[in-house]
């Protein structure tokens, strides 16, 4: 195929993206010149279009805009450089490499994403090509960790089962390798590889999967093993559901078109679950993957971006009319979908062993944010275990972490630097606070509209005394936050949301499955932290009292009629 | 009184034309017309050979009556601030009023070959920094102490010498000149004088004794308050160094982002309503007050009563202890004639060791970076009446800022970039007067006593269309943004290039965003920037300079002006370097052939620098 097909329903122009795509030559745009200028720490809005791509984009210190403007200072930029692993598994030696350079090149700290990726914010301009470069000499990459591609796919680290794990994680890996960008322009502009001469003429060698424009939006792919929902399989582009029989893997149901995202005001926009369409093989994942992929890629929406993922394709077209194009494609049907059960979509702290003997444990890590706090050093703590740790570090999509396939001997070493660290599985805490989840907001994230990873924390500190006072201190109760519409902490799967508006407000959405199977819906709009307080209260005096034996806080709020249970992402803001 | 036909010796058109005229004219118009009319008179007499008695006193016996010689005299100045410039015109405009023919040229411009056939030659040198000649007036400095200088036995000359006595070579150039002209046989008509940094009564003095020797009656003596006024201009303002404009300050900032080792201000002053006028390279004076800590632990140290009524000034005005010390006279800077005077005041006190011959080495380190608080202290001079001491203290004197505004682009503005100064001596906080009272006690809505300083020798190229190339780390950036707005206001068509540099990009990037706007629009058409702190390897203008030499070179080849501003010691003296490297470099030149060619750069004004 010499061009995309662009098939979408949408015949207006493309929008400027599109455009800033198609010219770039494939991802390389002016970004060797920009990089290198040295008047301005920021580089001009096209490449940093093409710059997500390559796993990074531009930010500034929202705190220091106004009184650097005033200084007649540009803003202060820096890039948050997203680099990832697929199913969040790394070594400790890779470990170490990210500690290093967030010390080095970054503000000292990381973060691990909702993604199973990390993420380093403040890399100024000038230290990106030696952190990328650092990155990839430790076999780790930011290429395609944002951007309108195929971004990390997620895999269940599941402890317990090891070897279905062990077989999940490399066909997690394989799709991953399958639809990177095949771009020489990243290694290029970020390892010094020596220019590709004409690419022109390598159009088609260039990306047999993307084509010159990549797909209309980002496109996210997921994989559950159940009864743990912890990747929210609903919420991705294309979910995977490994089905295991009599203790193998058989296969995978296909679920299509979940996604998060929707724009304030806009109820055409939409959080939306995926349907289960099917079953299919380990050996046929792959292939239906890139169909659905090219799927996208050819039908969706490149005039409108807000409406570009592929939730909206599937919506606007019907399942049906895909499960046909994806048979048409793979030239066979899939199967009916096999049985599976979620029991819920978050993790579960403390020491395990799995099934070939080996140890792991799931630390608390909240918000997914490492650096070292006040009587609490946690990333000195973590780079000293990584310094003896023979096994992998899994990061987890509730950004937790998981010291995995530890040795009995390994494991006493490791749980005594725990506790000289005071590193903690957050057995101590509430399990509203152990089951929650924010983005990073301000100060650096661009799209933010309220504080969300500075604020999360303090909020939970009011609402504990108020669980306390319930006797729900010890209830799984599933709470996101974020600071814009985008759903980067999968709000809109919670049992108990908060989607940022204007600083300090917040709508607050309940109804959420427990096991991240069904989106739940806006209760109350625009309020502010007292109004937040004193909503709560009696809905969980009430759920205390009222719930039904093992019935979830998200199904009590629909059954008690707080909000209305929302089966279909189209019924939303119905 | 109306001028009529009947009461004056003027015809009917005379009489309309004057009463027109006169009741327009300002006091100093008035002052100026009476001057000239006189020298008119003074002129004519002279030539019918009747010349009137010197009238000053101070006259030097020795001075021969001049009556004899051709009324032609050379007046050259030797000026970086515009100082010099200033009061040599002023001497050119009495000397005219005599009747005298003037030449007047900066020293650069004056040919040298011309020097034996003069009889009346006068100079105004400035001195800088370790006793060097002003950039302008290097190259006649030098001619004039080499072997090729003429005998000059029929000249007749006097020097007016501009100096600070806090630097150790205080008017060394000024004496320079005195001493050589000397040896080389001319003979001076009054003694040289030497000023301090307050200088307009000293100059208006010596400016008399000039006039009065040249055997002319002076029919308009010389006033301090002209002599040190800039040289007029087009549109005259009231307002000068010795009249200074209360100025409004309708913006003060800080330029340097959050985390910075280093605080610039950019203030926004309104000139509106003073009449003062600027070019891009101008400065703007201005007078500061001393620390008000510094003021009060000096009095408490001294046990003065801060009300107690002292001298303010030379006229016999008065005011309270306290106020005088803030506002009137310099407390932070130590000098040898202050010691002296000093040592006068407390003669029991060690202080006459210090000064005693011999110990010049220890003097000199202990003048250095010491304020008067250090010097009661240290040599216990406490008992020394407040009224005493002031008297031996120098007045405060203003503090001159290379202007960053341009006056097309923001008329009835004037802005300036100042650093501000702190550090840390003998277990005491010290303060830079001006700049600490900028940024700490001047806030938008207060006024500042500010005049405008012309300086001549810092200017844009009359021809737009030069190319300039501009090297202005730090401070040394406020008069590019005056030229490049400048040059946006008139659309000029000349190519330019910046050289910046400072401590860090992030927080030190001066003016980033108006950098950043010219470049887009073509105003600026290069910028290369040098961070020092922000690599292993200290990197400073002169470094990117060197890495852009062959471009360099060829801006050079096509006519670019290059102009250098901000710190003196080593940022200018190594840009130098740099420069002349690059000539034998990318010009194949030998040292000695590099460094001609700079300075005939600077003969032709394409080489300019501002430094401090």
């Amino acid at each position: 195929m010499s061009e995309n097909n662009l098939l979408s329903l949408n015949s207006a122009p493309h929008s400027d993206v599109e455009e800033i795509k198609r010219r770039s030559n494939y991802l390389r745009g002016s970004l060797t010149e920009t990089l290198a200028d040295p008047i301005t720490g920021s580089i001009p809005e096209d490449d940093n279009r093409l710059m997500k791509h390559h796993g990074s984009y531009m930010q500034d210190d929202r705190d220091l805009r106004n009184e650097r403007a005033k200084s007649k200072l540009e803003p202060a930029y820096q890039f948050m450089l997203r680099v990832r692993a697929a199913g969040g598994v790394v070594t400790p030696e890779q470990w170490l490499m990210m500690d290093r350079v967030a010390q080095k090149y970054s503000s000292g700290s990381i973060r691990l994403t909702t993604r199973q990726s990390f993420q380093l914010h403040g890399v100024l301009k000038w230290n990106l090509k030696n952190t990328i470069r650092e990155v990839n000499e430790a076999l780790l990459s930011t290429l395609a960790a944002c951007g309108d591609v195929n971004r990390n796919v997620m895999c269940n680290p599941n402890p317990y089962q090891s070897e279905i794990h062990e077989e999940v994680y490399e066909w997690a890996t394989k799709v991953s390798n399958h639809l990177d960008p095949r771009t020489r322009a990243y290694h290029e502009i970020w390892l010094d590889e020596e220019k590709v001469i004409d690419s022109r003429d390598l159009d088609n060698e260039e990306e047999p999967i993307y084509g010159p424009v990549y797909l209309p939006r980002k496109f996210k792919i997921g994989i559950a093993v159940p009864p743990t929902n912890d990747v929210d399989v609903f919420s991705q582009d294309l979910g995977l559901i490994a089905i295991v029989e009599n203790g193998k893997l058989a296969g995978f149901n296909v679920a299509v078109g979940g996604g998060m995202g929707m724009t304030h005001g806009d109820s055409k926009t939409y959080p939306q679950v995926s349907k289960v369409i099917g079953f299919c093989t380990p050996e046929q994942m792959i292939d239906v993957a890139e169909k659905t992929v090219t799927i996208q890629r050819d039908y969706g929406d490149r005039s409108v971006r807000k409406h570009a993922r592929f939730k909206y394709t599937i919506d606007d077209r019907g399942i049906d009319w895909f499960v046909e194009e994806l048979k048409k494609r793979l030239g066979y049907s899939l199967q009916e979908a096999r049985p599976y059960r979620f029991e819920h979509n978050g993790d579960r702290y403390g020491w395990i062993k799995g099934s070939d003997g080996k140890w792991h444990i799931t630390l608390f890590i909240q918000n997914g944010r490492v650096k070292d706090f006040e009587g609490y050093p946690l990333m000195t703590g973590l780079r000293e275990i990584a310094k003896i740790h023979d096994g992998d570090f899994r990061l987890t999509p509730n950004q937790n972490l998981i010291i995995g396939n530890a040795s009995s001997q390994k494991k006493k070493k490791i749980q005594k630097l725990i506790e000289q660290y005071s590193l903690t599985d957050g057995a101590h805490y509430s399990a509203l606070k152990r089951n929650s989840m924010a983005c990073v907001a301000l100060p650096t994230c661009g799209l933010a509209m309220a504080e969300s990873e500075r604020y999360l924390p303090a909020l939970l500190e009011k609402l504990e005394p108020m669980l306390d006072e319930a006797g729900l201190r010890e209830e799984d109760i599933v709470i996101r936050m974020t600071g814009c519409p985008n759903g980067c902490a999968r709000p809109a799967l919670a049992e108990l949301a908060f989607i940022g508006k204007a600083p300090g407000k917040y709508n607050m959405y309940l109804g959420g499955g427990f096991a991240g199977n069904r989106l739940n819906k806006l209760y109350k709009e625009n309020i502010g932290e007292e109004e937040i307080l004193e909503s709560l209260r009696p809905i969980f005096n009430r759920y205390a009292k009222e719930r039904h034996e093992g019935e979830h806080f998200g199904d009590f709020t629909v059954r008690a009629g707080y909000v209305k249970e929302v089966l279909d992402g189209q019924e939303f803001h119905a | 009184m109306e001028l009529l036909v009947t009461n004056s010796p003027f015809t009917g058109e005379q009489v309309e034309l004057l009463n027109k005229l006169l009741p327009t004219l300002t006091d100093s118009q008035r002052i100026w017309l009476n001057g000239y009319l006189s020298a008119m008179q003074g002129g004519a007499a002279a030539s019918a050979g009747s010349a009137a008695a010197p009238s000053s006193e101070s006259v030097p016996a020795a001075a021969a009556p001049a009556a004899a010689v051709p009324k032609e005299a050379t007046v050259l100045f030797g000026s970086q601030t515009g100082n010099s410039q200033g009061l040599a015109k002023k001497l050119t405009q009495k000397l005219e009023q005599q009747g005298f023919s003037v030449t007047l040229s900066s020293m650069s411009a004056f040919k040298t070959n011309t020097l034996k056939k003069l009889h009346h030659l006068f100079i105004v040198a400035s001195t800088h920094g370790e006793g060097d000649p002003p950039d302008n007036a290097l190259s006649f400095h030098e001619f004039l102490h080499s072997k090729r200088a003429p005998e000059l036995k029929e000249l007749n000359y006097s020097v007016l010498a501009l100096g600070d006595t806090s630097y150790e070579f205080f008017c060394k150039t000024g004496k320079d000149f005195d001493q050589r002209l000397e040896e080389l046989g001319a003979k001076r008509l009054v003694p040289r004088s030497d000023c301090d940094v307050d200088f307009d009564e000293p100059a208006a003095e010596w400016m008399n004794q000039v006039v009065a020797a040249l055997g002319q009656a002076s029919a308009a003596p010389v006033s301090a308050a002209e002599a040190g006024s800039a040289p007029s201009a087009e549109v005259q303002s009231e307002y000068s160094r010795t009249n200074p404009f209360h100025a409004e300050v309708l913006e003060n900032l800080n330029l340097n982002g959050r985390g910075s080792n280093k605080e610039t201000r950019h203030l926004e002053i309104s000139l509106e309503g003073s009449n003062l006028t600027y070019e891009p390279g101008d400065s703007l004076g201005i007078f500061p007050e001393n620390h008000p800590q510094l003021v009060d632990e000096l009095i408490a140290a001294m046990g003065w009563n801060p009300q107690e009524s002292v001298a303010i000034g030379k006229k016999g005005e008065t005011g309270p202890l306290r106020d005088a010390l803030l506002r009137h006279y310099e407390i932070t800077v130590l000098t040898k004639p202050l010691l002296e005077q000093a040592a006068k005041l407390a003669p029991g006190s060690s202080l006459n060791e210090l000064l005693a011959a011999g110990r010049e080495q220890e003097l000199r380190s202990y003048l250095h970076g010491r304020d008067l608080l250090d010097l009661v202290q240290d040599y216990g001079l406490k008992g020394i009446a407040a009224g005493e001491f002031v008297s031996i203290l120098r007045k405060l004197p203003a503090r001159l800022y290379s202007i960053s505004s341009s006056p097309s682009a923001t008329p009835d503005e004037v802005h300036i970039t100042v650093g501000a100064v702190r550090y840390e001596n003998g277990g005491r906080n010290r303060y830079g007067v001006c700049s600490v009272h900028l940024a700490e006690r001047i806030q938008a809505g207060d006024s500042l006593p500010v005049y405008i300083q012309q300086n001549p020798n810092f200017k844009l190229p009359a021809d737009a269309e030069a190319p300039i190339i501009m090297i202005g780390p730090g401070t040394g950036a406020a008069p590019f943004r005056s030229f490049l707005a400048e040059r946006e206001e008139q659309g000029a068509g000349g190519k330019s290039w910046l050289f910046f540099g400072d401590q860090h990009f992030a927080t030190d990037f001066l003016y980033q965003v108006e950098w950043q706007r010219w470049l887009k629009d073509g105003v600026l058409n290069r910028m290369d920037v040098a961070f020092s702190r922000d690599s292993d390897q200290k990197v400073y203008v002169q470094h990117k300079m060197l890495e852009r030499s062959a471009e360099l070179y060829s801006w050079l080849q096509d006519g670019a002006y290059i102009y250098v501003c901000g710190d003196e010691k080593h940022m200018a003296h190594d840009v130098h370097n740099t420069l002349q490297t690059i000539l034998v470099q990318e010009g194949g030149m030998s040292p000695e052939a590099a460094a001609d060619y700079l300075s005939s750069l600077q003969d032709q004004k394409r080489y300019q620098r501002d430094v401090y």
